[in-house]
This record gives structure tokens, sequence and C-alpha cells, in this order.
């Protein structure tokens, strides 16, 4: 099953996040769709939309895996089923 | 199509600093199909049926809320009013049915179970009247089991007789629940035109209209909508308000519907309604008196409530009814005052009283809710309270209800905790001239004009 999904990272700016992020991603057979990424005042913000194939990496273990991530670089990393967003931001 | 970040972020923003959240998912099933003439068999094939039924809610709503990033707070469960099917069981005790439904919700998981209930609107039948008996024990030997009866309706009238049974029944919940501040009371619920389904507590119950299982949901938002409207300009007009809120309605409810949805798919039952109520909790900013004031009202029960609270909860059904074709439930603001942090400031500030409660009753939903009372209030004046709340439900055929809380003990002023989401607040002073010869008249209110609409 193909599960898209929206991650979105926040956190201080530093190097290797987008590395350690799509490394992670990658490794667990997640397809990157679209990304976005800014800095304001120093804060890193990327937004990424990506596609989940459940049947080599379910759902809860990517989010386990950016969970450790987000320890390791000390952002704040949230990974959630796009349809949230569309159901709440579209008509 | 792509999100745009910003809205990524604005719902983030929502359920991390503004305490948006789904606050239940509500598994309603029909116990029907467990009658029996033995109260120990009934009480058993209660347990089994929900134990059964019920398994997965818990961790299906669990994993829900950690893919779609949105908390659920409570996972309850409604069940048929348990005076139906007590009826062929003459057991004159009906607690122990309480009790199996207390077991059941501590093995599945669950906070609350409703359906402890009777309709008896129209006359009370004789199993309505054990049940309304076993209330006190009920409510005093469980701590998930929740209560409710149904006393008026605008098609049927006022059953008068079961307001005072139940001014009495509520005093005795108290007294069986003092070690504890009478939170027996915090779990029993009278109404007016009550719904066959609604998600929230203490008066869930799943109606005879109902499949026999179904996923109720009920949304909440208070301090989103508050934020929303702080961030209006000072000078916006009341249209510009009701525009903002309608606009943030629409986006939790959207979210509301789409767990709704997923609940019900991944536990194979039928979806049934979102309800659109804007539901307050003690933390805060996450209060439906902050957003009054935040539109102008110096203090929530200061004189503009009634307006500010009327446009809200219309908004909020505008906003959610497009939200939704599966609106249902109550479908209206509360104002539980001990479960809103706001409430209790405006009555300790004087500003809120149970008069001003009544009259923002009669535009939103659903009554005098979460008031604690001195506990030497009488039978009467509790009947003559609830009465009143009934009253206004009735004329304007819509939904009230009393859930009132005569403290052991205390004394108006006081403070009391109930913990967890149903707070602690003062105790309220009540009008002592209340209408104690009016409660000895007994007897039915005749259904009002309205009723006759065929």
């Amino acid at each position: 099953m193909q599960t898209r999904a929206i991650l979105s990272v926040l956190g201080e700016d530093r190097v290797g996040i987008v590395a350690a992020v799509s490394q992670t991603l990658s490794a667990n057979a997640v397809n990157i769709e679209d990304i976005r990424q800014t800095i304001i005042s120093g804060v890193f913000s990327m937004t990424m939309l990506v596609t989940i194939d459940e049947e080599q990496a379910p759902f809860e273990q990517v989010q386990a895996a950016l969970d450790q991530v987000a320890e390791k670089l000390s952002v704040q990393i949230t990974l959630q089923r796009e349809d949230v967003f569309r159901a709440m931001h579209r008509v | 199509m792509w999100i745009e970040p910003e809205e990524i972020a604005e719902t983030l923003e929502m359920i991390g600093r503004q305490h948006l959240d789904v606050r239940t998912i509500t598994l309603g099933l029909s116990i029907r199909s467990c009658a029996c003439d033995d109260i120990a068999g009934l009480a058993q094939r209660v347990y089994d049926r929900v134990a059964t039924a019920s398994a997965r809610l818990v961790p299906v709503a669990d994993a829900i809320a950690r893919e779609y990033g949105i908390p659920i707070v409570n996972k309850r469960i409604a069940v048929s009013p348990v005076a139906e099917v007590a009826a062929s069981c003459g057991a004159r005790d009906l607690s122990p049915v309480a009790e199996a439904l207390d077991r059941a919700a501590h093995e599945v998981g669950v906070d609350f179970v409703g359906g402890f209930s009777a309709l008896v609107h129209k006359g009370i039948g004789e199993a309505d009247r054990r049940l309304i008996d076993s209330i006190p024990a009920a409510l005093a030997t469980t701590d998930r089991v929740c209560a409710s009866v149904n006393v008026a309706t605008t098609r049927a009238g006022t059953n008068w007789d079961a307001i005072v049974a139940m001014g009495q029944t509520v005093r005795a919940t108290a007294q069986a629940t003092a070690e504890r501040g009478g939170i027996g009371c915090a779990k029993l619920v009278v109404f007016a035109n009550m719904v066959e389904d609604n998600p929230f507590m203490a008066g869930a119950v799943h109606g005879s209209g109902e499949p026999d299982e179904v996923i109720n949901v009920g949304i909440s938002g208070p301090g989103a909508v508050r934020a929303v409207v702080e961030s209006l300009a000072p000078d916006a007009d009341l249209t510009e308000v009701a525009e903002a809120i309608k606009a943030t309605a629409f986006k939790i409810t959207r979210m509301g519907e789409l767990v709704a949805r997923e609940a019900a798919r991944r536990l194979g039952v039928v979806c049934g309604i979102v309800d659109l109520s804007l539901a307050p909790t003690p933390a805060e900013g996450d209060s439906v008196a902050a957003i009054i004031e935040a539109m102008g009202v110096e203090r929530c029960g200061g004189p503009g409530t009634t307006l500010a609270l009327a446009l809200l909860n219309d908004a909020m059904k505008k906003g959610g009814a497009m939200g939704t074709s599966s609106a249902g439930g109550l479908s209206g603001a509360f104002i539980p005052v001990t479960e809103d942090a706001g409430m209790v400031r405006a009555v300790q500030d004087g500003a809120l009283t149970l008069e001003k409660l009544e009259a923002m009753t009669a535009v939103c939903s659903v009554g005098l809710d979460m008031i604690a009372i001195p506990g030497d209030t009488t039978a009467e004046t509790i009947a003559a309270i609830i009465g009143d709340a009934c009253a206004i439900g009735v004329a304007n055929s819509k939904t009230t209800a009393a859930r009132l809380i005569p403290v052991p003990g205390a004394k108006a002023g006081e403070r009391v905790e109930f913990g967890g989401l149903l707070g602690a607040g003062p105790v309220m002073a009540v009008n002592p001239w209340a209408g104690v010869r009016l409660a000895r008249r007994g007897g039915r209110v005749p259904a009002p004009l309205q009723a006759l609409r065929n």
C-alpha cells in the first residue's frame, strides 16, 4: 500500500538536516515527491510530500526512524498522513 | 496537489499550541440482544457484548491519532438505555449491570461508558423506576459509567414527576459519593430532548433508531477558535468575527469527519455523525469563556455574553455543516463551568451566575452543565432548577440538560476539585426563592403548542 504523507521539520539551522532526513527516508524506501525549505531568522523549516511503501516499511516504522533523527539533531519532525491537510484546507 | 507550507504550519499550530483535538471517538452499541430474566445473566451478557464489540476501539483510535498527528482525547462507548434491556429482569437493584459495563470499560481501556439510562418524558415505566432508583449505587460503585434520564421533549411535554424524582436522585447520588465531593453527579445528566447519537459524556446513549454498531465523533477546538478571534483586528466587526469562526469550524469539522470515516472503516462499522460541539477543557485558553471575552465581553457572564455566544454557536454550526453532511449529536457550544478555566474565573469574579448560565443555555448546547452547588440545596430546589433548563429546551425545540453537583458539606464560594477533564471550581450560589410548592404539585406539563406540527 502506498501512503502519501507530509513530513515537516522545524528547528535551529545546522549542517546535515536535509542529508539525515533524506537518508532515513531512503533507507525506509520512502519516495520524496516534493520538497520546500526555508530559513527564517535562523529557524530551519522544511516540508516534504512523500510516498511511503507500507509493504517495505510500515508508517509506524518510518515514524520511529524519524523520531531518532529528530532526537539526534534536536529538531522537531512530524510525519502525518496527507489526507488531514487536504481535508482541512481544501473544499 | 501540493499543500502550502503555511497551511501545514497552521495545522501544526492548531494542534500543538491551541489544543485542537478530536475530543472523543464514541462507539455506539446496541445491547438489546442481552435481555435476560436474571440479573446475573443480564450483567454477564452485557459485559460479553461490550468487551467483545469494542476490543479494537482503543488500538484503532491510537493508531489513527499517531498517523494523522491528531490527539484523540477520549475513547468511549454508548449503549442502549439499560432500563429498556432490564425490563425483562425483575431485580430491584440494577447496579450489577453498571458494574458489568465498568468492568468492560476497564478491560478495553475506554474512558467512559454511557447508557445507564431511561427515557421517561411521558411516563415512568416499572423498569425505568428501578433504573432511576439504582443510579446512586451504580455511580458510587463504578468510576467509568455514566447515567442519564430524559424527562421532557417538545413533542410529549415535561414529566414533572420525573424531574422531582431526579431532584431526589441527584441528592442521593451526591450523598453516595460524598467522600469524593459528590463526583457521582458529574456522571449524571437530566435531559430535555435527548438525542440518540450524542458522542459526549455524561449523556451519550445509543438510541433505538441507530444501527447495531456505529462510530460517532465529537470534535473540539475552543483554543483554535479563540486564537483566530484574537488574531482579528480590534475593530473587526461582528460579521468578520462570524466569518472567521465559520472558516475555522469548517477546518475542525473536516478533521473530525476524516477521523470518523477512518475509524469506522478500520473497525468495520457504520460511520455515524460528527458532533460539532465546542467542548472546553481546563487547559489555559481552551475555553469557550475565553472566546466570548476575545470577542469583546469584559468577563464571560457580563452583558453581551448571550449575544456573543449565540453568534459563536451559529457560526460553528454554519462552518461545520459545510464541512460534513453528517452533522449530528448535540452540535453546539458547551458551557460546563468546572471544565472551563475561563468560566471558573468568571464565577470567581462574580460575573457569571446560575441565572446567566440559564440564559446562555437558550442559545447553545447543552444547559446547566458541571455546576457545583451547596450541599444543602434541597431536592425540590434541584428539581426546580432542572425544570427551568428543561422548559428552555422544550419551548425552543432543542436539547438542554442539567448536570448539577450538590457538593456534600460545601457552601457557596468554596472550591471543589473533580480532577482530569471534569476540572475544579467554586460552589455557585443558588437563589433561595425556589419553587418548592411547585415541586410538590407533581404531574406533567402539557406539551407546548409547537408540538402540534403535523
